[in-house]
């Protein structure tokens, strides 16, 4: 195991600076979701567009330097994409993350790939892929209209 | 037995952990486990195995006595009055939910207040909580002040005339603070209000007295005093135990089933339903016979000196702040690193071998109260040495570093 692997600039980056860390304004799509185990919580905001198009996605909450890039990361790669593309974007990134060697999108260009890929140093860290993964399933859970919080543990 | 080379009567301490020595400050979590506990264990299972209480043949009669062997240590370590006030239950957290639902259902009715602090585990108030529902109860929690201890006078001003017990931590899990328990029994009792105390962390840290403290249940977890799992003890007055109703039914706790009726057993079976922990009880007995030789004296007095070296060498650290201040405190330290979260601190020490904790510690109340999602947590036991300390301030620089602090 390599923690520079897990810590790359890039995550130290997004972590501490976290982008889309706001609420969007007018948003039409929300839902929260929290690690017990940590005490981390992610609410996220999305506003979707006639066409389903993502216009804005933020996010609150707080959480390690992981969760926190992934979520900065997250929202920053889907913003603009339709909400079939957000889906097989989050698919895809959980794949990467669960099982899969490299990341495999067809809609994402190489640069938004190379960032992604960032994050899977963590699947070496087992205790830490949930922090990885919050944002995430809040986001799919937002689009889905899901009415319960996203817990890491159910 | 020198408590300078006490690592070596711990086999784990041999081991490499990703290539590491061990640095093991989780022991406020759990604490790792002596050859004598583990080996006892091993030969209750090889040679000596039965179920107790039960049969006849030389094996129950055998496991039996061992198992009650247990209790008397227990009884003579904490100085209970009776070898029938200690109850084995399955941890400390079964044996507050055991007096939670037993003193609830006789005592408690709607409106009745149950007195907690700011400071409990999640064990201390999950079971209290469920009166709240079934009987319509009222949870108080007595403040903590701004160096994370509860004082008598917090304790004081939270008791009404609807208080019907007392429910606090003999030390916090996260500041540290030793509560004034004496001070609280007396205060309570002054008020015909019985008072529990969570010695969770109590127990495997400070010398105890059961008659001197006079606090009428103590909860005790195995797994926290070098230990197994599955095991944990209350102590409850005998006047209590005879009065409350029984917890689990099911074998062994009963005096006579008929289809139209069933008594109940005498103490101490009334309350230990099923086969037990048994080979875990019988090696808890081996747990309490090491503290006795290296000395609760001697415990206290290393762990303290363990305490003030790392409050020292923390506090020097300018990127560290310590949580809490409490004058009377026992070896947990839980700090926080602007800039980084306590779950990153905590992957980063792994790597070095350092085991700590970092979250809220099962303390959400805590933590809210302090305004803090999370803290970092290095908690000491009695084979912790000032290199376990110096690996830890070492390692808390490489985290720095890699969050170029």
């Amino acid at each position: 195991m390599d923690l520079k692997e897990l810590y790359q600039e890039i995550i130290l980056d997004h972590g501490k600076n976290p982008r889309n860390l706001r609420k969007t304004e007018n948003f039409n799509k929300d839902a929260k979701g929290h690690n017990p185990l940590c005490g981390d919580n992610v609410h996220i905001y999305l506003k979707l567009n006639e066409n389903k198009k993502v216009e804005d996605i933020s996010f609150e909450g707080h959480g390690c330097a992981i969760s926190m890039a992934s979520a900065s990361i997250m929202t920053d790669l889907v913003k603009g994409k339709e909400e079939t593309e957000v889906k097989e974007i989050v698919n895809d990134f959980l794949d990467m993350i669960k099982e899969k060697e490299e990341l495999q999108n067809k809609i994402l260009n190489e640069d938004e790939k190379t960032k992604l890929m960032c994050l899977s140093g963590v699947k070496q860290y087992p205790m830490r892929v949930k922090c990885a993964t919050l944002s995430w399933h809040t986001l799919t859970s937002a689009i889905d209209d899901f009415q319960k919080i996203v817990n890491t543990e159910n | 037995m020198n408590i300078d080379n006490i690592k070596k009567e711990f086999p784990i301490f041999d081991e490499k952990i990703q290539n590491n020595d061990l640095v093991y400050l989780d022991s406020a979590n759990s604490s790792q486990k002596p050859r004598v506990v583990i080996d006892r264990i091993y030969d209750f299972y090889t040679k000596e195995f039965s179920n107790v209480g039960r049969s006849v043949h030389y094996l129950a009669v055998a496991a039996t006595n061992l198992y009650e062997n247990t209790r008397t240590s227990v009884q003579k370590y904490i100085n209970a009055k009776d070898k029938n006030e200690i109850v084995f239950t399955k941890g400390a957290t079964e044996a507050i939910n055991l007096v939670a639902n037993t003193f609830g259902q006789k005592y408690l009715e709607e409106g009745d207040e149950v007195l907690l602090t700011e400071l409990e585990h999640h064990s201390n108030y999950v079971p209290w909580h469920f009166l709240r529902n079934s009987k319509k109860i009222k949870i108080e929690f007595a403040e903590i002040n701004e160096a994370g201890e509860v004082t008598i006078e917090a304790i004081k001003n939270k008791i009404t005339n609807k208080t019907k017990i007392i429910s606090v931590t003999h030390l916090s899990n996260v500041t540290g603070a030793i509560l004034p328990i004496k001070e609280i029994v007396e205060l309570a009792h002054s008020k015909n209000i019985p008072v529990l105390v969570d010695g969770c962390q109590g127990a495997p840290h400070l010398k105890l007295d059961m008659q001197e403290l006079d606090c009428d249940f103590y909860a005790i977890s195995g797994h926290k005093m070098y230990g197994p799992t599955g095991i944990g003890v209350l102590y409850a007055k005998k006047k209590w135990l005879d009065d409350l109703p029984p917890y689990q039914g099911g074998g062994g706790m009963i005096n006579d089933v008929k289809k139209t009726g069933i008594s109940y057993g005498e103490l101490p079976n009334k309350y230990e339903a099923g086969t037990m922990a048994t080979a875990q009880v019988i090696a808890f007995n081996e747990s309490i016979k090491f503290m006795e030789k290296v000395g609760i004296e001697n415990i206290e007095y290393h762990e303290k000196e363990l305490l003030d070296y790392g409050l020292d060498i923390l506090r020097k650290n300018n990127s560290i702040k310590i949580v809490g201040n409490p004058k009377n405190k026992g070896g947990v330290i839980s700090f926080i690193i602007e800039g980084v979260h306590p779950h990153d601190i905590a992957t980063i020490l792994d790597e070095d071998g350092v085991a700590i904790r970092a979250g809220h510690h099962c303390c959400q109340i805590l933590h809210e109260k302090l305004k803090l999602p999370a803290t970092a947590r290095a908690s000491f036991g009695v084979y912790n040495t000032k290199d376990d300390i110096d690996q830890l301030s070492k390692s808390i620089e490489n985290c720095k570093k890699i969050f170029n602090l």
